[in-house]
């Protein structure tokens, strides 16, 4: 059985005579919580674009959960979860509606997300607030309700850009617990942080500098190799050469 | 004299259904690199618009350089620089242009305090023609700082400038405050990056409207009241759950690669001892420690305090 979940091999690509990501190649494996960094402008966003079925490479090859991204967009984007800190979650629907919402654009029966949604909302101990807005739910509740959102219809991989921006250090700890969870159950988890000490926390990163994987290890390994104390010295060193930015 | 006041400010919103600022005080020194270190929430953007004169707080009095907040909003809107958490320039008027509008709008030029922005102007001349909306968020920063100092303000609010800004960029931006303090600008600055308190000089962290410390970050991280520990093991995962699993452990949560630990009865820890228990427990490459807090650390001690503390 192959475990690599997500395989790029010189995905590229250009617009116009910018090339926003450039030859990028790597694997990521089945359950593996897989980083994602890079300075502004290094291309990252594009390329988690091309892998969430959004956007077509100029060259190069990828497949998502099996699937080609020039080929199969559709099929990755059922196959998949994605959430930022940005969009998650409608404010103004109610705890369950969101559920209800996101069930139903995964194509879940109407019986199947009742289910699933009793449970969740029990794990999660927003039973008093399912009937809620979620605009009324405190940040950390809502950061837990739009990951639990995401992988409710149980995709093979989760795409988190920048999950955590902003929110207090309890909270964030308690959304990574989710994410150690998740990819124990087999889940495969891709996410992208400008916090450095979570970078720590994932199995693999690779660090993205104008366009190009420039590095791609285990968090020891990386730290072992630049000599560096810190993931964030690791980055510096890295990513202080960069001669793009954008956002 | 305390170039920033705020005594006993309360503000609410919704018809004080929603406390935003909870009876905060605070004072910041003329001349000093002030943070406000907290999350999204914690009422820290309220707090920069009572002291812009851009929001009428419920109770208590606010005063920048001596001047009322409420009563004396116009003489505080000439002698402050503000940029806002939101990128606030106009997108559609070129660099050259938000700065000169901005020139104007306070009766100056670009010439006449072009010392004090010419380091972080010059980064982004090249680009003087392109239009503000087009600008990458590095130089989106940049120019938002240089239109709010065009007028030298004697003090400086910035609202989140590093927010979801990166690594680098967040070191280059830190070294321009610097700068900017050697000239004797107050400046006051709010962060959710913890490890951006320690290049402040005094911070305040806050959390749901309320300041749990104001110091040195050096005099907060110093009273952390109890011994704290670093772990690691090959599965941290799996070390998390079995240390939260055990009743001596007063508080445990992931730290870069390691687990911070505070123990209930830290005098009955051996490190010895403990390391070979949990190597007995099944874990593997086991690495314990005794290590200094952090800000982070602190924060997070106050809001369990905190919490604890509340019925």
């Amino acid at each position: 059985m192959n475990d690599k979940v997500i395989i790029c091999e010189e995905l590229t690509k250009r617009f116009g005579d910018f090339i926003a990501v450039n030859h990028i190649s790597f694997d990521v494996r089945k359950g593996e919580i897989f980083g994602f960094l890079g300075a502004n402008g290094a291309g990252k966003t594009t390329a988690m674009r091309i892998l969430c079925g959004l956007s077509f490479p100029t060259s190069g090859k990828a497949t998502v959960a099996g699937f080609d991204v020039y080929k199969q967009q559709e099929s990755i984007k059922k196959n998949i979860g994605y959430m930022s800190q940005k969009f998650s979650l409608y404010e103004n629907l109610t705890v369950v509606e969101n559920i209800e919402f996101f069930g139903g654009v995964y194509g879940l029966s109407s019986a199947e997300i009742r289910r699933r949604s009793d449970r969740l909302v029990n794990k999660l101990g927003l039973t008093q607030e399912a009937r809620k807005l979620v605009r009324s739910l405190p940040l950390g509740w809502k950061q837990k309700l739009a990951f639990s959102v995401a992988i409710f219809h149980d995709p093979q991989i989760v795409f988190l850009d920048e999950p955590t921006g902003g929110v207090d250090p309890i909270t964030r700890r308690q959304f990574w617990d989710m994410i150690y969870e998740a990819a124990a159950t087999g889940i495969t988890v891709f996410v992208t942080t400008h916090y450095m000490d979570e970078a720590e926390y994932c199995n693999r990163i690779t660090v993205m500098v104008d366009g190009k994987v420039e590095a791609l290890d285990t968090p020891g390994n990386l730290k072992a190799r630049y000599q560096a104390a810190s993931m964030d010295e690791v980055f510096y060193q890295l990513a202080r050469g960069a001669k793009r930015s954008a956002d | 004299m305390n170039a920033v006041v705020l005594d006993h400010i309360t503000k609410t919103y919704d018809a004080g259904k929603v406390l935003a600022v909870d009876d905060v005080s605070l004072q910041v020194a003329a001349g000093e690199l002030f943070g406000l270190i907290g999350p999204d929430g914690a009422g820290k953007t309220s707090i920069f618009r009572i002291l812009t004169t851009l929001l009428l707080p419920d109770k208590g009095h606010a005063a920048v350089n001596g001047l009322d907040c409420v009563k004396d909003y116009k003489a505080i809107r000439r002698s402050v620089g503000y940029m806002p958490g939101r990128f606030s320039l106009y997108q559609d008027l070129t660099v050259a242009e938000n700065l000169h509008f901005f020139a104007t709008l306070f009766g100056t030029t670009i010439e006449a305090n072009y010392s004090l922005i010419k380091d972080i102007y010059e980064q982004i001349k090249p680009f003087s023609g392109r239009r503000a909306g087009k600008l990458s968020g590095g130089m989106k920063q940049k120019l938002a700082l240089c239109c709010a100092l065009v007028h030298k303000p004697e003090v400086l609010f910035l609202d989140e400038p590093t927010t979801g800004v990166d690594a680098v960029s967040r070191k280059e931006f830190w070294e321009m405050l610097k700068t900017l303090k050697q000239q004797g600008i107050t400046i006051v600055v709010s962060t959710p990056y913890m490890d951006e308190a320690v290049l402040c000089e005094r911070i305040a962290l806050i959390q749901d409207g309320r300041i749990m410390s104001v110091d040195t970050p050096a005099k907060v991280v110093a009273a952390f009241p109890v011994k704290l520990y670093a772990v690691k093991a090959a599965d941290i995962y799996r070390l998390l759950t079995s240390l939260r699993g055990d009743n001596s452990i007063s508080s445990c949560y992931a730290f870069g690669e390691y687990v911070h630990v505070t123990f209930r009865d830290e005098a009955a820890h051996d490190l010895q001892a403990w390391q070979q228990t949990l190597a007995a427990q099944g874990h593997e490459q086991v690495e314990v420690k005794i290590i200094s807090p952090s800000i982070e650390d602190s924060f997070i001690r106050l809001m369990q305090e905190k919490q604890n503390a509340q019925p």
